[in-house]
């Protein structure tokens, strides 16, 4: 702890004899990258944040709320946002870049994926999952209901704000379920850890790249592929007189930020833009995080340590 | 008070009166429906977009309001680095240290018997060791440097918002202007859910911890002007007549009469601004504090429960020690010493310095001065999660039916009778009530208020908001009052409960919501038990402030005419202490209330998720309205309840401090 500590001042001293050489034209202002309440974001943005580091910005971490962030990164007072959600925050950014003081730099690399799953040993209450018209069966769609539903299953959809027209689906496949909204993503994971310890029925709405699939045995349910006409037009797909009647979209993980970072600190947007990281190992540093109780930074210096050439290649263009 | 004009016997409220009223209301109710839908359901074209005007509002605000020479968006951020800078330094001192100049921050020694000496000057060695013990304890679990940029926010919230409120009570005195104006903004800053005003404080005082002790400070702030307008107007006249007669002047008048006289009530104030700031601390690290609330929010993420609670019980510890700290120093008696050295008549300041100095100077040559060793820290691990593995595989099913039986017949019941009730007879029957208890006014301000919420077609949140509230407080007066009636007896039991009240009022209730929904599910009833845990906190309090106060001498004399035990509780002592219980069952619902926000976490449907959206959304209009929803619930019935518990009051004959006359 102290050791890095120290370590830290000596970085700050040499980032600043270090930094007028390195880029004359650069701001030493500190770049302000927003942390959330999610491990995954966190590794992300420490790990762009060390090594925008280590090119010799200075870089400051500023806990934000994921949604409400767009305020700060439009007036200028957060500069970069490492993980913006095609499936959850499409319309804020979209909202956001509109105005034109926001930009998107690109992709992650990271895909989200986000659908209906299940523990493994629903497979044997309910033999024809992971396809979906297995849910239509009325004793499999009992398997998974509580006394409040029966006979219907239960469903647990994710907070209300996070969309995903899970009401929508239900009605356009016909399927015999009853959808409950968690309120947190915390609480739809207290649910899915109480039901597994008791090897007790559950559907719920599980998304990765998270520590949950990677802890608990299971599957997605696979529903007719997504298409943007499914979701737009009615007459697509199975049920012709209503939308929505296929699975979610797998989306992109986007990077964006305040719309002057590129004018500031022109170097660390092309690093920005430049950062790319896969699925696989974002799901090895997450289980390391949440399941072997490694510390975020511990991570993320092993990750450094061992993909150098990669992360040189993003700040030397 | 008005009371005083009613004749000696007080009418009982009309039993006939309100028994027609009731039927009309339940007949209107039941068979209304076919006669007059629109009474039912608010026709959408009745209904007013108040969130599109405010949002405009707001967005002008935001981007053209000015005042000529700057505009209103740059004030605030003139305000923000003016806040910005104190917290800076002092963030630098406890916590992050110069890193540009490459020196540490203070040291935990340095810090903690800081706290202590400054505990022993208040409170002498008991309560030096206190603080130590809690200073301890957040280094022990681990989490020093978050408690200390959370007591970084603290430091700076805390004392603006008593100098800040004690300004405008004083204002507000002086002024019966002021007063009439503040009153009800003073009633909006304590009933609107703070998420509902987030969005808005972030876009003017920018991301980060300023935005946070700014929301910190609009929730925190009210009771101390409270206390000090009422304080203020109790100071006893021959004080003010004296400080008249000397010949003060007006700033003479209220720093060296009025305020010193009022000293131990201002005390309370500030003691509420330091309890209601540390209650902020969840809300405050969602928008950016950092900090302790962030530690209770990530571990929960990760359902890690020990983790949880362990920060938790360190905001816990952190109040304690600031509360008791605070008390003290209101309690201390200032005589000046005269004569002697500097050092001499500041013995604990000069110990205080040379303590900080020299751990400082150790620490830069020790780390273990400096940081606190991770070797030597403590954790609970996983303990607690095994805890509630064991509890959910063992009892779920027990639970299962009790939370069963409870929903199917009781709150879906109430829920659904609720919601179908029509919104004009809500209104009318509101504004009767009010009639009846106080009188015209009132009746229009709790009829209008009603048609104002159905106005704005979210009702049906809103009827979900008093269900979810009035079986919750239905729950918290009925475990509270009993509690606090055998609390109020036995004072080795009271001394207990306070620690255990203490502890649910700062213990944030995600650390216990996220195992209630391990056991519960998700939906109405956990949110029901995590209302029920918080409001239960006022309920004991006044029922025990209540029987405490009966006058002895009245117990005595029931005594003396053979009363038994019972019958002095029942008929003598509760019937005194009712105004209180009363007073009790208000705080009780404005608890209830404000949990809101929390319980949108677990699913609802109320009011509190509409606001939550609305956050989520960063719709500044939607989730003012919703707020403002709350509010108005709030409002309407604390104006009732205050109306019948003064009537009962003068029914008793205790108008007005009239408990020694009867």
């Amino acid at each position: 702890m102290t050791m890095k500590r120290k370590a830290h001042y000596l970085l700050g001293v040499a980032a600043i004899c270090a930094a007028l050489p390195a880029g004359a034209q650069e701001s030493t202002d500190p770049i302000r990258l927003t942390l959330h309440d999610w491990t995954g974001q966190l590794i992300t943005t420490e790990l762009m944040g060390e090594v925008l580091k280590a090119a010799n910005y200075n870089v400051e971490y500023v806990q934000a709320d994921y949604l409400a962030q767009f305020a700060g990164l439009e007036t200028g007072d957060l500069h970069v946002a490492m993980e913006m959600w095609e499936t959850t925050g499409r319309e804020a950014m979209d909202a956001a870049t509109a105005t034109g003081k926001v930009v998107v730099f690109g992709p992650t690399g990271m895909k989200a994926k986000e659908e209906w799953w299940y523990p493994i040993y629903m497979k044997d209450r309910c033999p024809g999952l992971p396809n979906w018209e297995a849910l239509l069966e009325p004793a499999c769609a009992e398997a998974f209901s509580i006394p409040e539903t029966a006979p219907k299953g239960r469903y647990l959809g994710g907070p209300v704000t996070w969309g995903g027209f899970d009401d929508e689906r239900v009605d356009a496949l016909g399927l015999p379920f009853e959808v409950i909204h968690a309120g947190t993503d915390a609480a739809l994971f207290a649910e899915l850890e109480s039901a597994v310890q008791r090897e007790a029925p559950i559907m719920l709405w599980v998304y990765a790249p998270h520590w949950a699939p990677a802890k608990y045995e299971g599957e997605w349910v696979e529903f007719p592929e997504y298409s943007s006409e499914c979701y737009n037009d009615p007459s697509t797909g199975i049920n012709p007189d209503l939308a929505y009647d296929c699975g979610k979209p797998f989306g992109e993980i986007w990077k964006v930020g305040w719309a002057g970072v590129a004018d500031k600190w022109p170097g660390a947007a092309k690093a920005i833009e430049a950062f790319t990281i896969d699925n696989d190992d974002m799901g090895a540093m997450i289980t390391k995080v949440d399941l072997e109780g490694s510390t975020v930074s511990d991570v993320v210096a092993a990750w450094m340590a061992a993909n150098e050439a990669t992360w040189q290649g993003w700040i030397s263009q | 008070m008005a009371d005083a004009a009613l004749p000696a016997p007080i009418p009982r409220p009309k039993g006939l009166v309100w028994l027609l009223a009731i039927s009309a209301f339940l007949v209107f109710s039941t068979w209304g429906a076919s006669l007059a839908p629109w009474a039912f359901e608010m026709p959408r074209a009745w209904q007013v977009p108040f969130a599109e005007t405010l949002s405009r509002f707001v967005k002008w605000l935001l981007n053209d309001a000015s005042f000529g020479l700057f505009t209103f968006a740059e004030l605030t951020r003139f305000i923000a680095a003016i806040l910005d800078a104190p917290y800076r330094l002092v963030l630098a001192f406890l916590s992050s240290g110069s890193p540009e100049a490459g020196l540490p921050p203070m040291s935990w020694i340095g810090v903690t018997g800081l706290a202590a000496i400054a505990g022993h000057r208040a409170g002498g060695a008991p309560l030096a060791l206190l603080i130590a013990v809690c200073f301890g304890f957040i280094a022990v679990f681990g989490r020093w440097e978050s408690a200390m940029v959370t007591l970084a926010s603290i430091v700076i919230a805390v004392p603006i918002g008593i100098a800040g409120g004690l300004a405008i009570g004083i204002l507000a005195h002086r002024s019966r202007f002021i007063a009439r104006a503040i009153i009800p903004v003073l009633d909006l800053m304590q009933t609107v859910p703070v998420f509902a005003y987030l969005v808005p404080i972030l876009i003017l005082f920018g991301f980060g911890p300023v935005a946070a002790i700014v929301a910190t400070l609009i929730y925190a702030m009210p009771p101390m002007i409270r206390v000090t307008m009422l304080a203020l107007s109790r100071v006893p006249a021959e004080i003010v007549d004296l400080g008249r007669m000397v010949g003060c002047s007006e700033p003479q008048m209220t720093w060296r009469v009025m305020v010193p006289a009022a000293k131990d009530a201002l005390m309370l104030g500030a003691n509420q601004v330091i309890m209601l700031s540390l209650n902020m601390v969840i809300i405050a690290s969602m928008i950016g504090a950092g900090g302790l609330g962030f530690d209770v929010l990530s571990a929960l993420r990760r359902l890690d429960f020990g983790a949880g609670l362990e920060a938790g019980l360190c905001i816990v510890a952190l109040a304690i020690a600031l509360d008791r700290l605070s008390q003290a120093f209101a309690g201390l008696k200032v005589n000046p010493a005269t004569g002697g050295t500097w050092l001499s008549r500041h013995p604990h300041l000069f110990a205080g310095l040379c303590l900080l100095t020299l751990t400082y100077l150790a620490g830069l040559v020790w780390p273990w001065v400096e940081t606190f060793p991770v070797a030597w820290e403590y954790t609970t691990g996983d303990f607690w999660s095994r805890v509630m593995r064991e509890i959910n595989v063992t009892y779920f099913d027990a639970l299962e039916a009790i939370k069963t039986t409870l929903l199917l017949n009781l709150m879906i019941p109430v829920k659904r009778f609720l919601i179908d009730l029509p919104w004009l007879g809500v209104a009318a029957l509101l504004a009767f009530a009010g009639l009846q208890l106080s009188g015209p006014r009132l009746a229009l301000l709790t009829g209008s208020l009603t048609v104002l919420i159905a106005l704005t077609g979210l009702w049906e949140q809103a009827m979900t908001t008093v269900y979810l509230c009035g079986v919750s407080v239905m729950f918290a007066m009925l475990i509270g009052v009993p509690i606090g009636i055998a609390a109020a007896e036995r004072n080795w039991l009271w001394v207990g409960t306070r620690t255990v009240i203490d502890t649910l009022q700062t213990l944030p209730s995600f650390v216990y919501l996220m195992p209630a929904v391990m056991l519960f599910r998700v939906g109405d009833f956990t949110a029901m038990l995590a209302v029920v845990a918080y409001s239960v906190v006022p309920a004991i309090r006044y029922t025990v402030l209540g029987l405490r106060g009966v006058d002895s001498g009245l117990v005595e004399a029931g005594r003396a005419m053979g009363c038994t035990e019972g019958q002095i509780l029942r008929r003598i002592k509760l019937k005194l202490a009712l105004p209180e219980i009363m007073l009790g069952l208000n705080q009780t619902i404005m608890f209830a209330l404000s949990m809101l926000v929390i319980t949108a976490l677990v699913g609802t449907r109320d009011l509190g998720q509409e606001v939550y959206i609305a956050l989520t959304k960063a719709n500044a209009g939607a989730g003012l309205v919703s707020g403002l929803c709350v509010a108005f619930i709030a409002i309407i019935a604390d104006r009732l309840i205050q109306a019948s518990a003064a009537r009962m009051r003068a029914g008793l004959g205790l108008a007005d401090g009239g408990r020694h006359e009867s």
